[in-house]
């Protein structure tokens, strides 16, 4: 056993979870990490005592709890910007990812207009892809997609012959959610400023993973989801430079958000509140809070050194397997998503996602099936979906040999 | 018991009638967006109105495509009102397993199309056809 499996083995005590058993009594394997992590203890318990013994709402009360509230609210505030890198004010507190792409690109709309051009990849995930089809259309505006090559890493020359002086966002994931990819983000950022383009960023798959500092990757903009790192649902942060922000309409009007307010009008609040409209979800925050305390606990080059062991361990073996095609490029080109086909091998038959999870889960082993919430890259990739198995922190050694052994088995049942 | 009896395999390996036909009298496609399974059924019923021919074609996973298989030979012979009594209860009898709530959608995605062809036959509205 080498050291870092003893401190997975030290990390797994803190998630009850995966203590438990499912279906007949067999023990969990959780391998569905990219769609939503397992949370520790210590942030289950800071948001049971935050509602326990302090609840109350915050930034208007003169009372105790409403001042105790406030203070937890924003020094989680403090904490994330701090993660990402960023200033107080350029960090806003939202409750997913799609919430932030969502703010960014009608935020933007204002200013777009019929001939502009907004540059996406092939491998966006609805959330990063949805909002700017929708403004396309109303606004005249066409999207363009840069190519990956073999569906593996990102094409820089497309990205070069996609990405002109017409361009006014470039939005792109940091992490593939289906091939695993980790993009380019600085070569990308370069070349959209070059242009005069602002920058999008898509986190959901980075930021839980890997240490990164927005300053350095140079991105105007950048969304992620809190329950992807140990936090709850429906907690998330978008960071975005202070002139852009600035500039950006909000969406959500009402409490909170308002500087000041007459029969007539009203102006809108200092950052990030501009865009916190309403009761936030406070106890949500203070677990993310949590998360990003335990997470910086374990130091990120540590998360990331975790996951890197992991996943080079699973493609390994997988790669022994000759019914198996794995997606994407090679161990040290990705973060911990590793999507997938049982296709059988020469003379087997094709067995579908949904049916190697349903055969998986009978052996406690959840992992996803589907199409991730990609379909044009689906289409384009001409698969009807993918097996996905993705790592966090608490994952073992152990865990992925059951798997592999697993999914040899449901090779058997089919061929 | 797992769901991937001998039946369901074989007839997910070897579906039957798995052809389209060319003047169906009956036909219609839809697909659960869910999970992107497709299935298009078509009909073609004798002068006494019961099911002469009957092919299907489709892409999914091996609840879907052995569900439509079996659906076609059960359909053999059967009028339309016999065809229109049946139920997700029909369903799940005739593949002789046990589905959790998301894998009952694969399984009855075949009745959905078959009430759809139905509809569309007696001149109902019914959706873009896949």
């Amino acid at each position: 056993m080498t050291t870092l499996d003893e401190q997975i083995n030290k990390i797994r005590e803190d998630f009850p979870i995966l203590k438990r058993k499912v279906r007949n009594g067999v023990s969990l394997i959780y391998l569905d990490n990219a769609a939503t992590t397992q949370k520790p203890k210590q942030v289950v318990d800071a948001i049971s005592n935050y509602y326990l013994n302090v609840n109350a709402n915050v930034h208007r009360g003169i009372h105790a709890l409403s001042e105790e509230a406030s203070e937890m609210y924003e020094s989680a505030h403090k904490k994330t910007s701090d993660f990402i890198g960023a200033n107080y004010e350029e960090l806003i507190f939202i409750k997913n990812t799609t919430e932030g792409l969502n703010i960014v690109a009608n935020g933007l709309k204002r200013s777009l207009h019929a001939g502009d051009e907004i540059v996406l990849t092939r491998a966006e995930h609805h959330s990063n892809l949805v909002p700017f089809i929708q403004i396309a259309k109303e606004k005249g505006i066409k999207i363009k997609y840069i190519d990956f090559i073999g569906f593996k890493d990102l094409d820089m020359s497309s990205a070069e012959a996609q990405i002109t002086d017409k361009t006014k966002l470039l939005a792109f994931p940091h992490m593939s959610n289906v091939l695993g990819t980790i993009t380019p983000v600085k070569e990308l950022v370069k070349l959209a400023h070059d242009h005069g383009s602002l920058v999008l960023l898509d986190g959901a798959q980075s930021v839980p993973h890997i240490p990164l500092n927005v300053k350095d990757l140079g991105v105007d903009f950048m969304a992620f989801s809190g329950h992807k790192m140990l936090a709850p649902m429906g907690t998330g942060g978008l960071y975005g430079k202070e002139e852009h922000l600035d500039e950006l309409d909000p969406q959500l009007f009402g409490g909170d958000m308002i500087k000041s307010v007459s029969y007539d009008d009203a102006s809108w609040n200092v950052l990030p509140y501009k865009f916190e409209a309403g009761t936030p979800n406070v106890g949500g925050m203070v677990g993310l809070g949590e998360a990003i305390t335990y997470l910086n606990n374990i130091g990120m080059n540590k998360v990331k050194e975790i996951e890197h062991y992991l996943t080079k361990y699973a493609m390994d073996k997988l790669s022994e397997l000759d019914f198996i095609e794995v997606y994407g490029p090679d161990a040290t080109k990705r973060g911990g998503v590793i999507s997938f086909n049982v296709t059988g091998g020469k003379n087997g038959v094709f067995i579908h996602p949904h049916d190697v999870s349903t055969l998986l889960d009978e052996k406690g082993i959840a992992i996803r099936a589907g199409h991730h919430c990609a379909q044009p890259l689906m289409n384009a990739m001409n698969v009807p979906a993918t097996s996905r198995i993705s790592f966090y922190i608490y994952n073992s050694i152990e865990e992925i040999d059951k798997t592999i052994e697993a999914l040899k088995e449901v090779q058997t049942v089919f061929n | 018991m797992s769901i991937y009896q001998d039946q369901i395999i074989d007839h997910y390996k070897y579906p039957r009638n798995f052809i389209s036909l060319k003047n169906p009298t009956l036909e219609y496609g839809d697909a659960n967006p869910v999970c992107g399974d497709e299935i298009h059924l078509y009909i073609q019923l004798d002068n006494q109105e019961k099911v002469e021919r009957i092919g299907f074609q489709g892409k999914g996973c091996a609840i879907s495509m052995a569900s439509a298989s079996l659906l076609t030979e059960l359909l053999e012979e059967m009028t339309i009102s016999e065809m229109k009594k049946l139920t997700n209860e029909d369903i799940k009898e005739m593949l002789g397993i046990s589905l959790t709530p998301v894998r009952l959608k694969c399984a009855i995605l075949c009745l959905k199309v078959l009430e759809g062809a139905i509809h569309k036959f007696e001149g109902g509205e019914v959706g873009k056809s896949v």
